[in-house]
């Protein structure tokens, strides 16, 4: 240390001074280190004074300068991410809001699909059965008719039996006597055998 | 490494020129890198940015809210050391803050400014700091008493701590530069060799002592915003 010190500050330009605080610290049982740089009291005011200029220089520049200006860049920084966070959360909102209106109409929509397909389907099955309807009358009605129809030509052709038989019996009755039989007469006969028999003996 | 000149009584010294210097260094770094007052922050400006929130969470945390006109002080203060700290890990250098009376004249006006703040705003009630709550009777006088010692040795050991780190750190960087300047011209060749060794602790220290260098400027001006806090709530 001793060396060190000796080494250092001889290249120093101050030699006379040094010299006198080596003898005065070890004087004053100032140590091992005797003319450590750090201990020269000759040495303090000046570096005092200068440590109180430039210090209150930089507590003045910072001060005055620097720090306002740093803290208006970051206060304003703040507050635009501030106006951009509230941005953002009214924009978060309206799409919200959009979501919603948009969910409501899609179910407007699919419950009002729906019953238009009920609908629909209700109309159809409606007119399906009215369809269904209509063609059941008219088909029991042509059936109705045809029975009608079968019947009268039923009943003509018994009317018809009876003309035949009547021709018949007159002819057999000619053909047995050898003369005409009187019309009126197997005429009666044949309504009395019809009447008594109407399905012709069956 | 401290070799100083020391002047006649007041003249413009080795000293004064490294404390201008840290101080131009600063001045230029906060001012001419906040000069783009960019929204989005560049290089220099974000890192001007991260040392004043550091400094700002710093005095907010340890002093409290009430605390932001100490702030600018702090900031200096925290500035200051650190780039004297770092200026003087160059070669040809000098470390402002490995002389005591420039760490004792710092800590001295801290103590003094923490003092006069307390009394100012608390008058004789600033007193109370010395008698914590809860203590019994018997013991109040010998607790007070340590109180005392403790509130006043603060600028002592606020200055002594900084001090004493600076120095020790510089002292061993010089003494392993010593090292390798002794090897070269006592051994020779084979000193050449042998020089690398202390040239890779020479490597090591040096980023030691950047981490110490940042770790004692933090640790001042944490103390100073704690005992900035004594002045401002005594009662705590």
């Amino acid at each position: 240390m001793a060396d060190q010190a000796a080494q250092t500050t001889t290249p120093d330009t101050l030699a006379d001074p040094t010299v006198n605080t080596v003898s005065e610290t070890q004087a004053h049982g100032g140590g091992h280190s005797g003319g450590f740089p750090p201990f020269k009291s000759e040495t303090f005011p000046s570096q005092i004074l200068w440590l109180v200029i430039s210090f209150g220089l930089l507590y003045v520049l910072l001060s005055r300068i620097a720090l306002p200006r740093i803290a208006t860049v970051l206060e304003d920084r703040r507050d635009r991410i501030t106006d951009d966070l509230d941005q953002a959360a009214l924009l978060k909102r309206q799409a919200d809001e959009a979501i919603a209106a948009y969910e409501l109409a899609l179910t407007q929509a699919r419950a009002r699909a729906h019953t238009i397909a009920q609908e629909t389907r209700d109309q159809l099955h409606a007119e399906v059965e009215k369809t269904r309807h209509g063609l059941e009358s008219k088909l029991s009605a042509k059936i109705a008719e045809a029975e009608a129809q079968i019947t009268a030509t039923k009943d003509k052709a018994l009317g018809n039996v009876r003309l035949v038989a009547i021709d018949v019996a007159a002819e057999v009755v000619a053909r047995l006597l050898g003369e005409k039989a009187d019309a009126s007469v197997t005429e009666k006969a044949v309504d009395a055998e019809l009447s008594a028999n109407p399905t012709g003996g069956r | 490494m401290p070799i100083h000149i020391g002047g006649y009584d007041l003249s413009f010294t080795n000293s004064a020129l490294w404390m201008l210097v840290s101080v131009g260094i600063i001045a230029a770094f906060t001012i001419f890198s906040m000069r783009g007052r960019a929204m989005v922050p560049g290089r220099w400006q974000s890192s001007v940015e991260i040392f004043y929130e550091f400094i700002a969470n710093m005095v907010r945390d340890n002093t409290g809210p009430d605390a932001r006109r100490f702030f600018p002080l702090v900031f200096t203060l925290f500035m200051f050391i650190f780039f004297a700290n770092m200026i003087g890990l160059f070669p040809y250098a000098f470390t402002v803050t490995s002389h005591i009376i420039v760490t004792f004249a710092l800590a001295g006006a801290i103590f003094l400014l923490v003092t006069i703040t307390g009394f100012v705003l608390h008058g004789p009630k600033f007193l109370g700091l010395f008698v914590p709550q809860g203590v019994p009777v018997v013991l109040l006088p010998l607790v007070v008493g340590i109180e005392v010692i403790s509130y006043i040795s603060r600028p002592i050991s606020h200055s002594v701590r900084l001090f004493a780190n600076m120095l020790a750190g510089h002292i061993t960087l010089k003494v392993f530069a010593g090292f390798i300047i002794s090897f070269i011209t006592g051994l020779g060749a084979i000193g050449w060799i042998a020089a690398i060794l202390p040239l890779l602790m020479i490597v090591a220290i040096t980023a030691l002592e950047v981490l110490v260098g940042a770790l004692q400027a933090y640790v001042f001006a944490i103390l100073t915003c704690m005992y900035l806090r004594d002045a401002l709530h005594p009662s705590h």
